[in-house]
């Protein structure tokens, strides 16, 4: 089973306490739907292991909203579609040392880069004006606060923004293999990728 | 049999009737070759690439040479897995292969070969075109996002006269399969799902044909692409 592995770590890392601080996670959705947290969480009991092994700093999970340490690995989930994005993703790699790409969108922008290729104007045109389920902007308003962020021409794959080091595909990627990724990252051990984990959908 | 012949993949023995193309005298010794463009029955066209091997130094497509007495095949070795590899990604980039949303994912023989060569992100920038949607049949759907241009739907898809349904339209960049306006509209329902099954990827759809199958029990939900042929 799993768990034996695991527990061996896990006393390895106990004994060690005291001389080495525990590795620091980080993680976020940028152009995202939260599936791949989820799926974060889908490790089960595993999760109580999780805590023990590393420690949460700026995360969803924890609600740490800014960066207050140098952190290990940047867990990213979602493709960049606006300035606010590309922000967090830079501040990622900035206080990351190892930043993963998480799921479909954040490696190739996913069902948001849908609207790639249709020209941003035409894409806000059919959300707030022409669509056909605009009913109560008689007005022809489309959003312009200054605090929202800006729509980028298109959804970008989080490589193409900044240096990511590992890629994690699945929509959302299959728990046991974010399991085993962050098992492998924490103990520095080769990681197995068996077939049925590593999947595109 | 006397017209048997020797011959290596990877430095191991191997025998075939003379004649046979590579990729199939291989898979009767058991060994794996991929391919993407080539379909049983269907006259090979070297088109994809995937299945090429290393003969005398030379890069070949083995769907479309005959095995020759003695001829020494490289088939495995890295270069020539990661030129496979190469060729996946480009694809993927190439096109919009929005897998998650795809109804054929789980047996598309694209993704297929990418979990087989382990495909995390490819190496190529993503090019997003923007292609057209024809849903004008009664009956099928043809999404050129997903297109890769292997001309198995226009090879083996014919009405009774031998006219093929689907055809190529423009050259270089703007190419693309079409399916024929009229002949689209009577096409009847076990040509439409033939149409669909012989796509490897999900650019033709049966109209009114999700995803009928769960996830785990789909084609290549357990077993990588190939895992049938085996000695």
């Amino acid at each position: 089973m799993i768990r034996n592995p695991l527990e061996a770590i896990l006393n390895s890392n106990k004994r060690e306490e005291k001389t080495m601080s525990k590795p620091v996670v980080a993680t976020t959705s940028l152009a995202g739907c939260f599936g791949c947290h989820m799926s974060l969480l889908d490790i089960d009991e595993r999760i109580l292991t999780l805590i023990e092994l590393v420690e949460f700093n700026k995360s969803p999970v924890d609600d740490i909203k800014t960066f207050t340490k140098a952190v290990d690995i940047g867990l990213i989930e979602g493709g960049v579609c606006n300035s606010e994005n590309v922000e967090v993703l830079k501040s990622f790699r900035k206080h990351c040392k190892i930043l993963v790409s998480v799921g479909e969108c954040a490696i190739m922008g996913g069902l948001p880069a849908l609207r790639n290729g249709i020209p941003v104007e035409e894409c806000l045109h059919e959300a707030y004006i022409g669509g056909p389920t605009v009913q109560l902007n008689k007005d022809g308003i489309m959003p312009n606060d200054d605090e929202l962020p800006m729509l980028l021409d298109k959804v970008y794959p989080c490589h193409e923004i900044v240096k990511i080091d590992y890629f994690l595909p699945g929509c959302p990627p299959r728990a046991d293999l974010i399991w085993d990724a962050l098992v492998a990252l924490v103990t520095g051990d080769p990681m197995k990728l068996p077939y049925e984990v590593v999947k595109f959908d | 049999m006397s017209n048997l012949i020797k011959f290596k993949i990877d430095g191991k023995e191997c025998m075939a009737e003379a004649g046979k193309f590579i990729v199939d005298a291989a898979a009767d010794n058991g060994i794996y070759i991929p391919t993407l463009c080539n379909m049983k029955g269907v006259k090979p066209k070297g088109a994809c690439r995937i299945c090429s091997v290393r003969i005398n130094g030379r890069l070949m497509t083995s769907c479309t040479t005959p095995v020759a007495d003695g001829m020494e095949i490289e088939s495995n070795s890295t270069d020539i897995q990661d030129l496979r590899k190469s060729i996946i990604e480009l694809l993927f980039v190439s096109g919009n292969h929005f897998c998650p949303a795809c109804e054929k994912s789980g047996n598309c023989e694209l993704q297929a070969l990418a979990y087989r060569y382990q495909m995390m992100v490819p190496r190529y920038p993503y090019e997003f075109p923007m292609k057209p949607v024809d849903a004008s049949s009664p009956r099928i759907i043809k999404d050129q996002n997903r297109c890769i241009f292997c001309k198995r739907c226009i090879k083996t898809i014919k009405d009774e006269t031998g006219r093929s349904y689907f055809v190529f339209r423009n050259r270089g960049h703007k190419l693309e399969v079409v399916l024929d306006e009229e002949m689209g509209k009577t096409i009847n329902s076990a040509t439409a799902h033939l149409a669909m099954e012989n796509c490897p990827v999900g650019s033709i759809l049966v109209k009114e044909k999700g995803f009928d199958t769960p996830i785990g029990k789909r084609k290549y939900d357990k077993e990588p692409i190939g895992s049938d042929i085996k000695l």
